[in-house]
């Protein structure tokens, strides 16, 4: 049993005068402990609205959640504010992508870091704020003591998100989700952040979600990924074999947009024709469709379904590019 | 969201334009830096600081009691004559033979003292509402807002008019109640503004996604950042107090003992005498009008100095 499965997670939003928003529809993953999974797609295809349906933290006014969040054993979906209150930051923890703006402006980041070991593990807030010392230490921020006493604006963006995980590893959590981590961060920053991601999480055995549509980060984190496209997995497979052999026309698309060290000097990149706003519903037919290269007839008539396709591989596409075609440009026009 | 009154959509607007920080202490040191160049915020605050420097030494400056009718041999009833300026009194006595100067000098503590303690609890009735409605939503919040609603539909004076007059013998009590329970609905609208706004923030978020239990999310988390325009708010709230007051004593529903002078008070009892003596009149008004020109000139150029819109 996987540590954390996310089975058949539905999100719609329902304003009283606007069309119902079905934002994540039937998504299903596992995350099992120690590992590193990544959730990629394209801007609006539901990462965040997934994750924030994990950690509970979808206004309950206006949002439907349905289906099923199992953490180590316990279903989620359905507990109290205080049984939720309770597991996150202890059990579960979550990083977002502005650290400028996760941070209280007007508390001293001391009293931030210490807040969460005083609440979950019982310490007085002297022996938090020793801890929190040391956790600065850990996460690469120098000179913590006189940090402690530091308001967010006097750090810098890559020292924040330092402090933004210090404090979601501070109780030691066994899930750790972390939407777009260094996307608000130049680039050096960002690899620094993610080395000291993949420090911690191994450190700590910590299961980490990663959220991202950076696919080079995926490379770099990832030990499986899951491919979103407007609310649903389209694709499921190990890092490798993604990376190797992408079967979904969408996810070969990702790819091609993405520079790599093998592409041939000059080529420009292939992004993805048209936009989301060309979907069409799931339930007519694949969503994808109007914008895919290897879309047949049946593919605006019928929805696609997930079929297990190998090990760990799970795929949801109608005409699947073959598994032998290492590089994809050849399946396109 | 509740559709609301002008008043109090212009309110939420206000909430919304002045940043509850989001850069916090960087924001408030610019803001100051703003500031201190502003000539409108420099004749504001010296206005203000001299008059709350009078109400703290008038009992040194002022050469007489206000209380004692020195100068009563000089009134007279029947051919309308008040005590002109003389020696000893440079602006003469009032229609009772009071020394007028004295009773300016130390009318400033009343004024001063009614316009902070209905202001103070204005604040604290509005901060409880709003932090009611800000922090749970829901149907404490509707509940609230349509309270708040109710009382913004009403014109100000009006309903502290009629505040005032609910009461069996008017007294300073009464009319700082009344005065303080304009201001209630005001402040509570303008929080709740600023603490929804903050509820839907990325650190309150944060916070969440770490177990904050909710009591410190909203006192911690929330309520500090929502202060800002509440602060601007209160400076402006200030100078509304004290024309207020002045208003509900001109109507006669100020106190009637007039042995601790107070300006609004002043002002009052001397509507009898505005074509005769109007100097009776002018003093109070005077002074009311330009510290209630001090507190509105900080309060601007203090909104102004926070909103992001005007920064350069
Ligand atoms: N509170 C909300 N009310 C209504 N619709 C929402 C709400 N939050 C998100 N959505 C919609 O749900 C969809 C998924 O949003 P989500 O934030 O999960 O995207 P994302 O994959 O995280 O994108 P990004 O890469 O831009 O962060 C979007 O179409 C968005 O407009
Ligand atoms: S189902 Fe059809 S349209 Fe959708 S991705 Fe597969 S081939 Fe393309
Ligand atoms: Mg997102």
């Amino acid at each position: 049993m996987a540590l954390l499965e996310v089975r058949d997670l539905a999100v719609r939003f329902v304003r009283r005068g606007e069309p119902t928003v079905a934002a994540v529809d039937g998504v299903s993953f596992d995350v099992p402990a120690g590992r590193t999974v990544g959730l990629v797609g394209e801007s609006g295809c539901g990462k965040s609205v997934t994750s924030l349906a994990v950690m509970g933290l979808l206004p309950r006014d206006g949002t439907e959640v349905s289906g099923s969040v199992v953490l180590d054993g316990t279903e989620l979906l359905g507990l109290s504010r205080r049984e939720w209150d309770r597991r996150r930051g202890s059990e579960m923890s979550m990083v977002f992508q502005d650290p400028l703006t996760s941070l209280n402006p007007v508390v001293p980041l001391g009293i931030q870091v210490s807040e969460v070991m005083e609440r979950h593990r019982g310490m007085s807030r002297r022996v938090a704020t020793r801890e929190a010392e040391s956790l600065l230490d850990r996460v690469g921020i120098p000179d913590p003591r006189r940090r402690l006493r530091e308001y967010s604006h006097q750090l810098s963006g890559g020292m924040r998100q330092r402090a933004l995980i210090a404090m979601a590893l501070a109780c030691r959590p066994r899930l750790l989700i972390a939407d777009e981590p260094t996307t608000a961060l130049d680039v050096t920053i960002q690899a620094q952040i993610l080395s000291l991601l993949r420090e911690l999480v191994a450190e700590t055995g910590t299961a980490l979600v990663l959220i991202t549509h950076d696919l080079g980060v995926v490379a770099g984190m990832c030990d499986e990924v899951n491919v979103l496209y407007a609310g649903r997995i389209v694709e499921c497979a190990d890092r490798h074999a993604l990376f190797a052999a992408p079967r979904h026309p969408y996810t070969a698309g990702l790819l091609e947009s993405v520079p790599r060290l093998d592409t041939p000097r000059g080529q420009r990149l292939a992004p993805i024709a048209g936009s989301v706003e060309d979907n069409i519903p799931w339930s007519v037919g694949c969503a994808f469709s109007p914008r895919c290269a290897s879309a047949l007839p049946v593919c605006s008539e019928r929805s696609p379904a997930v079929e297990t396709v190998g090990p760990g591989r799970l795929l949801r596409c109608h005409n699947p590019l073959d598994t032998d075609v290492g590089n994809t440009e050849s399946s396109h026009d | 969201m509740l559709p609301g009154t002008r008043r109090g959509r212009r309110l939420d607007e206000l909430a919304e334009s002045t940043p509850t920080t989001t850069a916090g202490v960087s924001l408030a040191a610019s803001a100051w830096r703003r500031l201190r160049r502003n000539p409108t915020f420099l004749v504001g605050a010296g206005i203000i600081a001299a008059f709350a420097l009078l109400a703290l030494v008038s009992p040194l400056l002022a050469a007489h009691d206000p209380a004692l009718r020195l100068l009563e041999d000089q009134v007279s009833r029947a051919d309308n004559r008040i005590p002109a300026p003389q020696p000893g009194f440079p602006l003469g006595g009032d229609q009772y033979g009071r020394p007028l100067l004295s009773r300016l000098l130390i009318g400033s503590q009343q004024t001063l003292l009614v316009a902070l303690t209905a202001t103070v609890l204005g604040l604290g009735g509005g901060l409880t509402l709003g932090i009611l409605a800000g922090a749970f939503g829901g149907w404490v919040d509707t509940l609230v807002m349509r309270v708040v609603d109710v009382l913004l539909s009403v014109p100000s004076l009006l309903l502290a008019v009629s505040i005032g007059a609910l009461f069996q013998q008017q007294s300073r009590f009464t009319v700082i109640i009344a005065v303080a329970t304009v201001q209630i609905p005001v402040f509570g609208r303008l929080l709740r503004g600023t603490m929804l706004a903050q509820r839907a923030s990325d650190h309150v978020l944060a916070a969440r996604a770490l177990g904050v239990p909710e009591r410190s999310v909203v006192f911690r988390h929330m309520l500090p950042n929502a202060l800002g325009p509440v602060v601007v708010q209160a400076t402006l709230m200030l100078a509304v107090a004290i024309i207020d007051a002045a208003a509900l004593s001109f109507l006669g529903l100020g106190s009637a003992d007039t042995s601790t002078p107070e300006w609004g008070q002043m002002l009052g009892s001397a509507q009898d005498f505005f074509d005769t003596h109007p100097q009776l009149a002018f003093w109070p008004a005077g002074c009311i009008i330009v510290v209630a020109l001090g507190f509105t000139l900080v309060g601007e150029s203090l909104r102004e100095a926070l909103d992001p819109k005007k920064r350069r």
